[in-house]
């Protein structure tokens, strides 16, 4: 009764802004995860903590609500022919073992060094895996526009998944038909891995899965995204039922979150049947790119909280805070509102050719 | 476009959906002291939020699904399918 009554504590008063505000910031993170299969929950978790959610309340909520929005992103998706179930399930079942592995270590840096420790790492972790990857896929995508290539649905697969291809290991080979190609699992395996790693530090294993589905394995953009909806679904439905074993999920914000948020991810799923494949690289690079600058403003702070540089006044410390949290906000609107304007250019294109052929029709 | 190709907007399955979705809703809110008890139990209760993110997943998911179709917002006609 005791565990009852102190568990009971972490759930918080509701009102009616927080509803409405959990809403409208599930629908945008469902948005941009319906359009580039992950990347939409980051906001959520220091969203829910800056309403008074301890932690990992906020941690395993924010788990709770991704696994049932993935399962009607990546149906809607596979709809369209763009999901990849088997490639999604061998690289969710690597990233679930990622996941345990990188909460574990997680766990021992907040034994050794803190809490400050703890969001230290995070933050670092935030910082030079968006500064790498997020640089990479964005140069990538501004490439492709700059270069005239923007129009084309064929995407060009890179040296290193040509070589990854290549690569026959007997008795490891699988089939993917997203790939169009035998890849050997011992490829996927550490891929998988490092998604889910990065998913129980960061919140978003996608920031590395689909990355690593397109450029490692030859996957195109479209494929890479919807099938990151099925390996957050298989992460996210285990990591869930790992916190709500300690009775840690606050269903009430998972759901409020998830009423937002499926119309925000039908929307994005949606919106990618109307985009070229590099409008995917662009949004996920853009929102990358951005959220690194906002975590790296946290980093002064935790260092100074450890005591390795000089000290940063609560005043500074405050503004850090809120700019960080501003900056995050920014990028997450920023990649819905890339999201939408595409969307809305490729409905009014398709409905001026419809037009001109109705019209080419009755001069006929 | 000829009246053939039009599809029926799924009206009737909207309103269902969207009154179920917004019962289960009103039944989280107005119990969530005793749901929040359960919940946080832990051990075998970990399977009720599983258990009711995949029920809310289905009335809702299906909902905002026809909310969008019903609003014309509806995928391209021609699939942007990638072999």
């Amino acid at each position: 009764m005791h565990d009852i009554v102190n568990t009971a504590a972490n759930f918080i008063h509701l009102d009616t802004i927080n509803i409405v505000y959990l809403f409208l910031v599930g629908f945008v993170g469902g948005l941009v995860s319906g359009f580039i299969g992950s990347g939409g929950a980051f906001v959520l978790t220091p969203a829910m903590m800056s309403m008074g959610v301890p932690g990992l309340v906020a941690v395993a909520s924010n788990m709770c609500h991704k696994f049932p929005k993935a399962l009607i992103g990546s149906i809607k998706r596979a709809k369209y022919g763009q999901v990849d179930v088997k490639l999604g399930i061998v690289l969710g079942i690597s990233a679930e073992a990622g996941v345990l592995y990188g909460a574990q270590i997680q766990e021992n840096i907040k034994k050794a060094f803190g809490e400050a420790g703890s969001n230290l790492y995070v933050s670092a972790a935030f910082v030079v895996i968006l500064a790498i990857v997020g640089g990479f896929v964005l140069l990538d995508a501004w490439k492709t526009y700059k270069s005239g290539n923007a129009n084309n649905e064929e995407e060009k697969v890179t040296k290193l998944a040509r070589w990854v291809q290549s690569v026959n290991i007997p008795g490891t080979m699988v089939y993917f038909k997203s790939i169009n190609a035998r890849i050997s699992v011992l490829f996927t395996i550490p891929l998988g891995f490092a998604t889910g790693m990065l998913a129980a530090t960061i919140a978003v294993g996608g920031f590395i899965g689909v990355p690593a589905m397109i450029y490692v394995m030859g996957a195109p953009s479209l494929m890479a995204s919807a099938t990151e909806l099925v390996i957050a679904f298989v992460m996210g439905l285990g990591g869930s039922f790992k916190f709500a074993l300690h009775g840690l999920v606050d269903i009430r914000l998972a759901m409020i979150i998830l009423a937002g948020s499926l119309f925000g991810i039908q929307l994005g799923a949606i919106g990618t049947t109307y985009v070229k494949p590099y409008m995917i690289k662009m949004v996920m690079g853009v929102i990358m790119v951005i959220v690194l600058f906002s975590r790296g403003l946290m980093v002064p702070v935790y260092l100074s909280q450890l005591g390795l540089i000089q000290e940063i006044s609560a005043g500074s410390v405050k503004i850090l805070k809120n700019v960080s949290f501003g900056i995050m906000i920014f990028a997450l609107a920023l990649g819905a509102f890339i999201v939408l304007k595409a969307m809305w250019q490729g409905r009014k294109a398709q409905q001026e050719m419809a037009a001109r052929e109705v019209f080419e029709q009755s001069k006929i | 476009m000829s009246e053939k190709n039009v599809k029926r907007k799924p009206y009737g399955k909207l309103i269902i959906m969207g009154i179920i979705s917004v019962a289960l809703y009103a039944m989280l809110l107005l119990k969530q002291d005793i749901i929040n008890q359960y919940i946080g139990r832990g051990g075998m209760y970990a399977l009720l939020p599983i258990l009711t993110a995949f029920i809310f997943s289905f009335v809702h998911g299906s909902f905002t699904g026809d909310f969008w179709t019903v609003l014309g917002i509806e995928a391209a006609k021609k699939k942007k399918e990638v072999k």
